[in-house]
């Protein structure tokens, strides 16, 4: 049962043990502090998030705070008392930093809570009784106080194949771990068997060194009586061989890989006092409220061990073990390897304390001034890990990080051999720790920096595109002013439009040739700017690198501007040189980003169907304004109407395409055909509806007692809100999408605004048309039956008129405003009257063809004669086709003048 | 009570401090300082204590005018364990101000030049060693002949040798032409084996007088000398075994090698390890920790590579003995082999090797 170790580690030292002083005499209990400061941090990870308010009776062993996080533990009160204090207090820190701390005032009554043990653990699953250990606080107890149920839940991913249990105890004066095995040796056997039903390991494994005899004893016969499967390994005493990763390679020959944790190579590494502490919670039900530290040191008199509740301050301590207030020196909380000094004695004991060492002057001198490194070598030899600590202190003296860490720095364990051998008394430790956190404060600083990098690129394309944009707008407008003045002049003399225009076209030739130019040097300059950027690149001028960088990301971003300046300023001076031939409204619309002349030419025949549909609608409203009962040709408006507002769907639709083609960074450019679909869809559906609706109430005034007509009609208007409601959605999605958009619809933005309100305008119009139309006949019905809503429908009718009116003015007004150089060109097709006749011919033909379609469509819907006829198809079929007729006639005569 | 706050590790760091070490070395060096008087006279005495006067004047007098605490550096030894190497290296008979030549450079600018203890990337005995064989070719290369073999058929008398050192001539009743500095002086054996001008080995060693059996002997006694001193060292860990053992490894091997080839023309490995500084040079010139390789594994590689050059130098180079020259270009090599002789870290698969990142992912 009793074994050597097989195995050795590279390094170590034989620092003077003073480990006798403690051992002296028995485990003591020093009497209860009057206040018990527990720090919400006693351990690595998150602090714990306290459970109790100030003024709060608590009870021993009642949570006072919980886990906060996965990394976290609970904490218990030592004793039973009142809480006096929540706030920051000095904790037993290497930083002297302090912390927030629940403070108690025990009431010496020491009443437990109802402790519930797990007696049957034997029979509950590893994740229950790691949820149990979990909600009693433990933690590991060798000194980083890492939370038991988050190293032993790493036990479920793995098979564990050794467990191993740490008493070397390697630090010199320190016995806590000693003292324990000797006083609770039963527990920690009991409290490993439980460990072993967790993790299920092959085979467990105590590594102790050789330099605890009575210990030894004692656990081989405790493992022996208990009947436990436990291999007691004695190592040789040399320090560190209580390192975790050093007594894995002394029980086991395994290595810890290098940044990785001793399960992934199956073994699971737990201190005696943690295991004594898993004993106490899942067989006593207690939770983690006490622990055994050494006070030892020259300055105490009666060096010894004790078992304290958390909490009790070091400075009770030290006055229970009759300490010497004028030769203490050094305050040294763990050992004197890796232990760190306190300055104030009010700090309490918490559950990492393995040690307090109070040292005279004489017993730890003020170290020596350090002298020069004459790479001797002698820190190689004792490091532990393998390192060659004198090139590491090299490195970290002259900043050489990236060479340090090539050195495998971050493979130190900081166990302070190196600096214990050192022959000029370097603390080569302290360089090592100030090394590693200033890497690490580099790496963090470098993702910020990188995080940083990406926001402030984004800024800056976002500010250069909204610079170009900003220009595009500006040249934009200005092509459009120079456009107008053109065309305002247009009506006063009559040659002015073309030489006006030509000269706007010229201007527009020169602005273009500029543009070239300035494209033409950009992209020299950035070719230059990336030919040197590969060079730095290569020289590995990191900074030369990052300017170059940044100048051509500029370069491009400038290139790209240009580019568009110029292909908007093309697309423009067309338009111009255009202007004085192509009859359209929608001349001065700007079209930018005109990228393929197919989109191009989609936007021009989206146009002219516009413009089309436009005349048509002010032809068939003049008509109107003659005849303004004609029903026939109310009707036609409303159709014409709708075409326009077709017709204009399709230009922005094709617009649309255009500039999805360019802006690449567009707000969802996929989104907006589907709203415009889904827009047209619900205009259509509304016309379907009105259409219906109409029908049934005609059918409704020839048979007014028909109820079943009546149902009809209600279920029809119901529909045909249900149609409005979806098309005002679709409009309002539309509308909110353009919105989104108009960031890179630019200088468009403007004109789609105007055809909107103006569409929005007829549409209005229509509406209250129809509406009135209602209330027309419920006027006649109500006559008919002789109602007395009569005067309320009447003065009703004479309210919508009276909108009627309105909305017609604003309309003409709008059309007006669209149109303002309509005039001119219309004067312009006036002085052309061969032309006038085939845009008229052109546009007959384009009527005529629209609604043969439309009958086509009808017919293979399946829609019978009679219903084509009521809906006015064929009339209208018949009109074109007499229109056709007449304007070919027209152009006939004209040509033959 | 104020306490103190000081980063761990918290111990008595009494023992091992730099000038123990330096302290150690000197104190090795005895029994060879002792079998060079014994054999040789008191010119070597002499010049230890002309050496040691100097390089203490340099380095006070540079720390001073770089303004750093005198006394502090003067303590660590390093200054007098510099100068003693040196003057362990020249011969005898060299006049004061050679001496104080070699030591000035050695200080002043192979040491205190580069910042001091620690900075210096040349072992500064050696450099001052090498600038001393350059220069003054002719009086570096005249040894005493051991007492048995001289003209005289004794060694110089204490007075002499102090008048031979400061004034370059020595008289009074001594001063017969028996007496003359020619009486006293010879070659070293090395010397005249590389100049046996076409003898065989065996003739020469039948004939020339700087290869008889009694000058051979004296510094056989010598090399013996400092291999306990060297033995000394190792057994109180100042040193590591790597180093003189690679040296002395490869230079017996490739000694061996030629002598196997060509055992008329080329020296034996014993040869070579007995009657130059051989020993000297593995234990107190190479395992200078300053300039020398770092890591255990480097250690083999420069000593092996020591070795090689010391036998190269002596066999075809333009000097007999060539501790220094070849000290000097390992330096020259030491920090890259640092870099290619990690040792493996716990926890890696393998040591990391050169400067490249990355690589090692175990």
């Amino acid at each position: 049962m009793l074994q050597q170790a097989q195995y050795g580690f590279h390094g170590g030292i034989h620092p003077p043990e003073n480990k006798t002083q403690s051992l002296q005499l028995p485990l003591g209990q020093p009497p209860l502090a009057d206040r018990l400061i527990l720090p919400l941090g006693q351990h690595i990870g998150q602090a714990s998030q306290p459970l109790v308010q100030i003024g709060e009776h608590v009870l021993k062993g009642q949570p006072i705070a919980s886990n906060n996080g996965f990394v976290s533990s609970y904490l218990h009160a030592p004793t039973s008392g009142t809480i006096v204090e929540i706030s920051e207090h000095q904790v037993p820190h290497p930083s002297g930093l302090p912390e927030v701390c629940i403070v108690l005032q025990p009431d010496h009554q020491d009443q437990w809570i109802e402790r519930q043990p797990l007696v049957d653990w034997q029979t509950l699953s590893a994740t229950q009784i790691i949820q149990h250990l979990s909600s009693m606080g433990i933690v590991g107890m060798g000194g980083a106080g890492f939370p038991t149920q988050v190293k032993l839940a790493g036990s479920e991913k793995h098979t564990i194949q050794e467990l191993i249990i740490n008493a070397a105890e390697c630090e010199p004066y320190i016995t806590a771990d000693d003292m324990l095995m000797r006083e609770k040796t039963d527990a920690l056997i009991q409290g490993i068997q439980v460990l072993q039903h967790l993790a299920k390991p092959e085979k467990t494994l105590i590594g102790i060194e050789d330099n605890k005899p009575t210990a030894i004893e004692r656990l081989q016969d405790s493992i022996k009586r208990l009947g436990a499967n436990i291999q007691l390994i004695v190592v040789p005493t040399k320090y560190p061989s209580g390192g975790e990763k050093q007594l894995i390679q002394l029980l086991t020959g395994k290595e810890v890989p290098s940044g990785g944790l001793p399960v992934d190579i199956g073994i699971i590494c737990q201190n005696v006092g943690t295991c004594v502490a898993v004993y106490d919670a899942v067989h006593l039900g207690q939770p983690l409220i006490s622990r055994i530290t050494t006070l030892t040191g020259n300055a105490i008199s009666a060096a010894q061990n004790v078992e304290v509740p958390l909490g009790t301050p070091v400075s009770h301590l030290l006055q229970y073990a009759d300490f010497d207030a004028t030769e203490l020196e050094r305050l040294v909380i763990g050992g004197p390897m890796m232990g760190f000094t306190i300055a104030d004695t009010s700090v309490p004991v918490i559950k990492t304390t393995n040690c307090i060492l109070a040292a005279t002057k004489k017993e730890l001198p003020q170290p020596a001034p350090e002298q020069a490194c004459i790479r001797c070598g002698m820190c190689e030899q004792a490091c532990p890990a393998g390192l060659l600590p004198q090139q590491l202190l090299w490195f970290s003296k002259s900043q050489e990080h990236d060479k340090a860490e090539h050195h495998n720095l971050f493979d130190c364990i900081e166990c302070g051999a190196c600096s214990y051998v050192c022959p000029s008394s370097i603390p080569l430790v302290q360089y090592y720790r100030h090394s590693k956190s200033t890497i690490r404060e580099a790496r963090e600083a470098a993702v910020k920096a990188d995080h940083a990098k990406v926001r402030f690129e984004a800024r800056k394309a976002r500010i250069e595109a909204e610079a170009a944009e900003k220009e595009a707008k500006r040249q934009a407008n200005r092509a459009k002013a120079a456009a107008s003045t053109t065309k305002a002049a247009a009506p006063a003399t009559k040659p002015a439009p073309e030489k006006a225009a030509a000269t706007s076209a010229s201007d527009a030739q020169t602005i273009l040739k500029k543009l070239k130019v300035e494209l033409a040097l950009t992209s020299t300059k950035l070719n230059k700017a990336q030919k040197n950027l590969q060079a730095a690149q290569e020289s590995g001028d990191s900074d030369t690198v990052a300017t170059l960088q940044g100048q051509i990301a500029e370069l491009e971003q400038q290139k790209q501007a240009v580019q568009q300046q110029l292909e908007s300023t093309h697309v423009e001076s067309t338009h111009v040189d255009n202007a004085t031939n192509v009859a359209t409204p929608q001349t001065n619309k700007p079209a930018i980003n005109a990228s393929t002349s197919v989109t191009s030419a989609e936007v021009k025949k989206a146009k002219v169907a516009l413009a089309i549909a436009s005349t048509s609608l002010k032809k068939v409203q003049k008509q109107l304004a003659e005849t303004p009962d004609d029903e026939a040709l109310k009707e036609k408006e409303t159709a014409q109407i709708q075409a326009i507002a077709d017709a204009e769907k399709a230009l922005q639709d094709a617009q649309q395409a255009e500039t999805k083609l360019d802006a690449a960074d567009g707000a969802s450019p996929a989104k907006k055909p589907a709203i415009s679909d889904a827009l047209k869809k619900a205009k259509v559906d509304l016309a379907i509806a009105t259409t219906h609706l109409k029908k049934a109430h005609e059918k409704l005034a020839a048979d007014p007692d028909n109820e079943e007509l009546k149902a009809r009609v209600t279920s029809r208007e119901e529909k045909l809100a249900a149609a409005k409601q979806a098309l005002e959605q679709a409009q309002t999605q539309d509308q909110t999408h353009e919105k989104t958009q108009e960031a890179t619809k630019e200088a468009t933005n403007t004109a789609p605004v105007n055809t909107d309100a103006l569409k929005q305008a007829k549409i209005d119009l229509a509406m209250a048309k129809a509406a009135n139309k209602k209330v027309e006949k419920a006027i006649e019905k109500a006559k008919e039956l002789d109602l007395p809503e009569l005067a309320g429908l009447e003065q009703q009718h004479q309210a919508g008129l009276a909108r009627i009116q309105t909305l017609e003015q604003s309309l003409q007004d709008m059309n007006q405003g669209k149109t303002q150089t309509a005039p001119a060109a219309k004067k312009v097709q006036v002085d052309n009257p061969q032309k006038q006749l085939k845009i008229d011919h052109a546009l007959a033909k384009a009527a005529l063809n629209k609604v043969k379609r439309e009958i086509e469509n009808r017919r293979k819907d399946g829609a019978s004669e009679a219903e084509l006829n009521t809906q006015g198809l064929l009339d209208k079929l018949a009109q074109c086709e007499d229109k056709l007729a007449a304007t070919e006639r027209q152009m006939a005569a004209s040509e033959t003048e | 009570m104020a306490l103190l706050r000081i980063t761990s590790p918290h111990t008595q760091r009494t023992g091992h401090r730099t000038a123990w070490i330096m302290q150690m070395v000197i104190l090795a060096t005895l029994p060879g300082l002792l079998v060079q008087t014994w054999l040789f006279g008191w010119g070597t005495f002499i010049q230890v204590l002309i050496a040691i006067a100097t390089a203490l004047v340099c380095e006070a007098a540079v720390l001073k005018l770089r303004g750093r605490s005198i006394m502090f550096f003067l303590q660590d030894y390093s200054a007098v364990l510099t100068a003693l190497l040196l003057a362990l290296a020249l011969p005898p008979s060299v006049p004061w101000w050679l001496t104080v030549t070699g030591v000035a450079f050695s200080i002043i600018v192979a040491k205190q030049l580069y910042g001091g203890l620690g900075n210096n990337p040349f072992n500064p005995a050696m450099i001052g060693y090498a600038l001393l064989l350059v220069s003054f070719p002719v009086p570096m290369t005249q040894w005493f002949g051991a007492y048995e073999v001289t003209a005289a058929n004794e060694v110089m008398a204490f007075t002499d040798s102090i008048k031979l050192i400061f004034t370059g001539a020595i008289e009074g009743a001594h001063a017969v032409d028996a007496y003359t500095i020619d009486a006293y002086t010879m070659a070293t054996p090395l010397d005249a084996f590389k100049h046996k001008e076409g003898l065989m080995s065996s003739e020469a060693f039948a004939t020339l007088p700087a290869l008889q059996p009694a000058n051979i002997n004296a510094f056989f006694w010598i090399n013996m000398a400092y291999l306990a001193g060297g033995l000394f060292l190792l057994y109180l860990r100042v040193i590591t075994w790597h180093t003189p053992v690679a040296l002395l490894s490869a230079l017996a091997i490739i000694a061996g090698f030629f002598y196997i080839i060509d055992s008329s023309n080329a020296a034996s490995s014993w040869f070579h390890l007995t009657t130059g500084a051989a020993m000297f040079g593995a234990f107190f010139i190479a395992t200078d920790p300053v300039s020398s390789c770092t890591s255990n594994r480097g250690k083999l590689f420069y000593g092996a590579g020591i070795g090689i050059l010391i036998y190269i130098i002596r066999t075809w180079g333009g000097y007999p003995d060539a501790i220094a020259f070849a000290v000097l270009l390992m330096n020259f090599a030491a920090p890259f082999i640092d870099y290619y002789a990690q040792p493996r870290t716990y926890g890696h698969k393998e040591a990391k090797k050169g400067l490249k990142t990355g690589g090692d992912n175990p």
